[in-house]
């Protein structure tokens, strides 16, 4: 072995002094991050979520590339796009159902953070982060899903902005202003198409916040105890090749669905164009709103609804004060357990009811389903905290996996 | 990865599973990158409603002689002028030796009344003036380019100037014996 150094070598450290990038990532997703010994595979989905927000940003430039934002012609433009571009159906497709696997990775992502109480502290900025990028993502796939200019793309384009003229004395106004006119026309169209644009380029900056605030503290893991240096492995290789491995089989489905099952998670009547005349006789948002739209409707008072879809996201802000329990992880609180799956089957519920029309039984459910969302956060977490007696902690992660002898 | 690779790969002799699995790892890995990367690129090239934009038909009938017209192909003036006899005799006797990118008249045209050619300065794209009897022809009475001072002869040849090449015949044929395709 020579001690030489290799012209690349020195060329690197040139290079490094000057701007240290490589150690940055290095320091980020490298080498230099050392990650708890222990995640599981439910630790994939941030990694999953990148990647997810990787394909729609390149699969959504080169769509733009062939879109015309323009009332007149949105809608021929993406069947254009569908027709004659070249690969023009794959990268709609990927899109389009890149969107609905964005929202299932992500809330995943996020029951996974509520599973293993990943909010608490010293992760409630962390957490925050994660709220804002939810938010964010919110708005740019509802304003993606106005752009095709199909009848439920104005529909529900015309709904969603029509909750803000619940807000007493300048609703009107303010939906006038978003509007850019006294409908939803074509200066919405093209202000939705420059937001939708804009947007992701933000959620990527609160991505870089979000991981930036992840590297304060490190990563949470199953047993939520602080991991010490000797339970902790080095990003890379080892979570890079467990985040490929899980990425793999993500794209395995993703794709099944881009070519085998393209419009299952979209809606049929999007396939006609928009008509500012004729609102179609079943409005429902994108599946990832349901549940949000059910509590809107759960609620026979128009600002008491809104407020209450409004504050349905924003008591995420304050779950880690809520959640008065020390112990992070489910894992040690079989009462909180109970409630967490309790919790992931209301929001299921809650799913189905936004997609039933609003009567009947959906509409009890529905209701139930809402209250039993804001008690889960209200009174049952705060209380289970007080009551519920945590199993025994670990010493540290080593500890119940190697045990010494007897 | 690669200490506890080679320290495997020492008593394998160069080789060890870990190596072959990280190896097809980043082969399989990065044929899909470059496979996903194709589509991509490849929207934007012509689509299918583009290319089939690729053929103009137009009559020559009514073009008086000294007259011109212009058509639009692909997006782009093509220029077709009805050649007086004066016009055609010095396209046809000129010295090639005074050509920069020497070509006889004849391999130009089809029929040497009309004169088609694609109307963008082979220089760097501008559209030559001398379609208009008002506009300036240049000293060869062909068409004179105002962006940087080309000029070409009455057979679309460069003669002074920048511009490397002759202006380009496009592929087209006489469908009639007044209408033409190109394309």
């Amino acid at each position: 072995m020579s001690t030489e150094k290799s012209i690349w070598r020195k060329a690197y450290e040139w290079h490094e002094e000057r701007l240290p990038i490589i150690g940055f990532l290095d320091h980020t997703i490298g080498t230099k991050y050392p990650a708890p010994k222990n995640l599981n595979y439910w630790w994939n989905f941030g990694s999953l979520a990148l990647v997810i927000l990787g394909i729609m940003i390149a699969t959504g430039i080169f769509l733009a590339m062939n879109y015309t934002p323009h009332a007149d012609h949105a809608f021929d433009s993406v069947e254009r796009i569908m027709r004659e571009v070249n690969y023009g159906w794959v990268l709609r497709y990927m899109h389009a159902n890149g969107a609905s696997f964005f929202f299932i990775v992500v809330y995943i992502h996020i029951f996974r953070g509520m599973y293993y109480g990943s909010y608490k502290a010293p992760r409630e900025v962390l957490w925050w982060m994660g709220i804002i990028i939810f938010l964010l993502m919110m708005a740019t796939a509802f304003m993606g899903y106005v752009l095709p200019w199909g009848q439920m793309s104005f529909w529900g384009a015309t709904v969603i902005t029509n909750l803000f003229s619940a807000i007493p004395l300048v609703g009107d106004e303010i939906v006038t202003f978003l509007w850019g006119g006294f409908s939803v026309d074509n200066p919405t169209l093209n202000r939705f198409f420059a937001l939708h644009y804009l947007l992701p380029f933000v959620i990527v900056a609160v991505v870089f916040l979000h991981i930036w605030a992840l590297h304060i503290p490190g990563s949470n893991n199953p047993l939520g105890i602080e991991a010490t240096p000797a339970d902790k492995i080095p990003f890379h290789p080892y979570y890079t090749s467990k985040d490929a491995f899980g990425t793999g089989v993500m794209l395995l489905v993703f794709f099944a669905v881009v070519f085998w099952l393209p419009n299952s998670m979209g809606h049929p009547d999007n396939y006609t164009p928009a008509n500012p005349l004729v609102t179609p006789p079943h409005i429902v948002p994108e599946w990832y709103f349901l549940p949000f739209y059910a509590i809107l409707r759960a609620v026979p008072d128009k600002l008491l609804g809104v407020i209450l879809m409004f504050s349905a996201i924003l008591i995420l802000f304050v779950l880690p004060w809520l959640d008065t329990a020390r112990v992070r992880s489910a894992t040690f609180r079989p009462i909180f357990k109970v409630f967490f799956w309790i919790f992931v089957a209301d929001g299921v519920l809650l799913t189905w009811c936004g997609a039933q029309l609003p009567e009947g039984l959906p509409l009890v459910l529905g209701r139930l389903g809402t209250a039993w969302y804001f008690l889960h956060f209200i009174v049952f977490l705060p209380v289970i905290g007080w009551l519920e007696t945590p199993k025994p902690l670990p010493a540290s992660i080593s500890e119940p996996v190697i045990k010494p002898a007897e | 990865m690669s200490n506890t690779a080679h320290a495997h790969a020492a008593d394998a002799g160069g080789e060890s599973r870990r190596d072959f699995l990280l190896h097809s790892t980043v082969a399989v890995g990065t044929l899909g990158g470059v496979m996903m990367v194709w589509p991509l690129l490849d929207s934007m090239n012509p689509a299918a409603d583009t290319l089939s934009l690729s053929t103009t038909e137009f009559s020559v009938d009514g073009i008086e002689p000294g007259q011109g017209i212009t058509v639009v192909w692909r997006g782009k003036p093509v220029f077709v002028r009805h050649r007086t006899a004066s016009e055609i005799e010095a396209a046809e006797t000129v010295d090639m030796d005074d050509l920069p990118d020497p070509q006889a008249d004849d391999a130009r045209v089809q029929n040497p009344e009309f004169l088609i050619l694609v109307g963008v300065c082979t220089h760097l794209g501008c559209i030559p003036l001398g379609m208009k009897q008002t506009e300036p022809r240049g000293d060869f009475g062909g068409w004179f380019c105002p962006c940087h001072g080309s000029h070409y002869d009455t057979s679309g040849r460069i003669r002074r100037g920048p511009a490397p090449a002759n202006l380009e015949v496009p592929p087209y044929e006489f469908v009639s014996d007044t209408t033409v395709r190109i394309g």
